[in-house]
């Protein structure tokens, strides 16, 4: 087998086999069930638990009933119950924890509801919100028949105005599309991120861990140090593909069978429903792009470093590139069409953040996301012969300095003279 | 199969690490490399071995360049050791022999071979990280040898092992030549040199100053070594012509002298001053030819 092979696979497979990886990777796929399920674990954890009941203290007799109507089809955890006894003695079953709290209703001047809602704490607005809401809705029908509106009447001036929002542009996308497709930048932004700082920090690790152990002199004397670290960034990026799929697909599934018991509500409009094809094309082009630019970074990065303690401090300014595309896409995602965006969208090393945000978020055209994939692979390009010859002299290189005039002197190793 | 270094030179911006080595190792020679610390020998077999390019001068062996093509032909033992330390000794040696071209059955059975040889066998399994410093040196060796290959280079084989495991490689160094391989090696030990080099060459500050046949080296160092012990005093002999250098010891004293004629003179003046006890004349050893040539600094 080719000896570009056999370190792909040795890295991949040592890569897949070691501890930490199963962990991490069991990990994510815990989290990410859990994520996609938080609404089924919510439930699950409220079901469990007993009905809230609160007190009713109601001085008018006539209160109660209608308002116990109200909460019911508000909140069906919430249980609304009259207490015979004074406000006393329901403080006290409120202190010994019978109930949540008490509701005190009686008429104001006005002859309209009015009430004091009193708890242990008022940390749970929830109960507090729906009490409220409950409420509202009975002044409301009671305010309204005194005088004298007809519950048309009522509905006609509560109804919401209508306001539509229409782009001009031709295929420009439409307020709901947009929507969706902030949704899925959001979490493909996550994605590249996450990817981009895990891997290519494990490929700087990778490659000084063979160099601290000093396992690199006989390394590159069998194997070219270039294709030893184009195998190692395949190796690598196969590995991501790897994780990434079990998790894509962990998510995927697991959102697809929850999105026929929750149609139209939270995946709905996070835009899971109808993913387009050519975002999804986009997103993969931009991974992957954007994985070989900060891998090839990383990985002479870490050749430059002669002890594993030194390679954080080595790859961080790498690091915060990434922040900052993060930082700009996520400022991006409220105003996709900014100049500032615009610009940045054509820096490589934003490139696949924000372009990718601009592709999902706006109609632009195949020019633009073009022009931006043509700089990005040139850049690679330039990295990859550039960084090459960093590596190939930066492995040789053993001290203590580990700063960036260490580039100037693993490229001098490299010359003849 | 001849490794043949025709007036090599390697500069690092203004510092030169190696200046015109011109050098011929014939096949199934041991060839010794001798120099004190910078003294431009890992350089040398980094450029033997293509890591580095030469800045001029040209290395072939059987007069091919060496390269990635040719490296399944080449072994290498690193002066900075070093393994994969949560590897285990067998999957080590297996990928690192498949990188040198051999494929993984073969590699196994070879392995085992050598652990039995080093008497390890019971390593093969095992994480290097477990291993003692000494023991960890020798699954280096056997990855530097397990591909057979024709050319071995060997920086500082002996450092750092104790004496039961010096013998052990040297003997697995000496089957290795046995066998036809060409094996080049250095040290900063002269008796390691002096016992198994047929040819050396002594590096100082990138310029090789001694180079040749070790007898040859020897004899046309011309100086001798003279030891005298004898009961009456040979302070005297201090400042008699023809002695280069002094010492005096417990016994007696040691002279290095300028040839074997002035040993006969010394013999003559002082036959009749006493009775001597040990009149020896000593071939060089390569430790004296290597203080006078790199100077008194070292060692």
């Amino acid at each position: 087998m080719n000896k570009f092979w056999i370190i792909l696979f040795h890295t991949y497979l040592n890569k897949l086999k070691t501890k930490s990886f199963l962990v991490t990777t069991l990990l994510t796929v815990v989290i990410t069930l859990g994520l996609t399920n938080m609404s089924s674990i919510i439930e699950v954890f409220d079901k469990g638990g007993d009905k809230e009941k609160v007190a009713v203290l109601d001085e008018t007799g006539q209160l109660y009933e209608p308002l116990k109507e109200q909460i019911s089809t508000l909140n069906k955890n919430l249980q609304l119950k009259e207490f015979d006894g004074t406000e006393k003695e329901a403080e006290k079953a409120v202190e010994e924890g019978e109930y949540v709290g008490i509701v005190e209703l009686r008429y104001d001047a006005e002859q309209l509801p009015e009430a004091t809602y009193k708890a242990m704490s008022v940390a749970d607005s929830a109960i507090f919100t729906d009490l409220q809401s409950g409420l509202q809705q009975m002044k409301t029908m009671l305010a309204a028949s005194k005088i004298k509106l007809t519950p048309e009447q009522l509905q006609q001036l509560y109804e919401p105005v209508s306001f539509e929002k229409i782009a001009l542009e031709e295929n420009a996308k439409t307020e709901e599309e947009l929507n969706q497709a902030r949704g899925l930048v959001y979490v493909l932004l996550f994605v590249i991120y996450f990817a981009v700082i895990m891997y290519a920090s494990m490929i700087a690790m990778e490659v000084a861990t063979e160099k601290s152990s000093r396992v690199m002199e006989i390394l590159i004397s069998s194997v070219s140090p270039i294709k030893q670290m184009f195998a190692k960034i395949l190796g690598i990026g196969l590995l991501s593909l790897t994780q990434l799929t079990v998790l894509l697909s962990v998510g995927y599934f697991s959102i697809k069978r929850n999105l026929s018991s929750l149609e139209g509500g939270f995946f709905d409009s996070f835009g899971f429903g109808n993913i387009s094809l050519s975002t999804i094309s986009y997103a993969v082009i931009f991974f992957i792009l954007g994985y070989f630019l900060y891998a090839t970074l990383a990985a002479f990065l870490g050749s430059l470093v002669s002890r594993i303690e030194d390679v954080q401090q080595m790859i961080t300014p790498m690091t915060l590139l990434v922040v900052a595309g993060f930082m700009i896409a996520m400022f991006g995602l409220g105003k996709p069409d900014s100049p500032f965006i615009v610009i940045t969208s054509y820096i490589p090393f934003f490139t696949p953040m924000i372009m990718f945000l601009r592709v999902g978020m706006l109609n632009i055209p195949v020019w633009e996301a073009a022009l931006a994939i043509a700089i990005l692979v040139g850049t690679i390009i330039f990295l990859a012969v550039f960084g090459a010859r960093v590596y190939r002299g930066g492995v040789l290189m053993y001290g203590k300095s580990n700063s960036f005039k260490d580039i100037k002197k693993a490229l001098q190793l490299t010359k003849k003279e | 199969m001849v490794l043949k270094l025709e007036h090599v030179t390697k500069r690092f911006g203004d510092f030169t690490a190696v200046k015109d080595l011109s050098i011929t190792i014939p096949e199934k020679e041991m060839f010794g490399f001798l120099g004190a610390n910078g003294a431009g020998k890992t350089t040398t077999f980094r450029m033997i071995l293509g890591l580095l390019d030469s800045s001029d001068g040209k290395i072939t062996w059987n007069g091919q360049p060496i390269n990635y093509s040719t490296s399944h032909l080449v072994g290498y033992l690193p002066e900075e050791r070093g393994l994969y330390p949560k590897l285990k000794v067998s999957d080590q040696i297996v990928y690192l022999a498949r990188l040198r071209g051999m494929p993984k059955s073969e590699a196994l059975s070879e392995l085992k071979i050598w652990l039995d040889r080093f008497k390890v066998p019971e390593y093969e399994n095992k994480k290097v990280e477990e291993l003692s410093k000494g023991n960890q040196q020798k699954i280096q060796f056997i990855a530097a040898v397990i591909h057979k290959p024709e050319l071995l280079i060997l920086d500082e084989p002996f450092s750092g092992l104790d004496p039961v495991n010096v013998e052990m490689l040297k003997e697995a160094v000496l089957s290795l030549k046995e066998k036809g391989t060409t094996i080049v090696f250095s040290s900063h030990q002269m008796h390691h040199v002096e016992e198994m080099c047929e040819h050396l060459c002594i590096m100082h500050k990138g310029t090789p100053i001694v180079h040749g046949a070790l007898k040859e080296i020897k004899r046309a160092f011309g100086k001798k070594n003279l030891v005298i012990h004898a009961d009456f005093p040979l302070d005297s002999l201090k400042a008699y012509p023809g002695v280069v250098k002094t010492k005096s010891t417990t016994e007696g004293i040691h002279l290095q002298i300028d040839g074997e004629y002035v040993a006969e003179k010394i013999l003559k003046d002082i036959v009749n001053k006493g009775f001597i006890r040990k009149f020896e004349l000593e071939e060089p050893s390569l430790n004296d030819i290597f203080i006078e040539k790199v100077g008194d600094t070292y060692e």
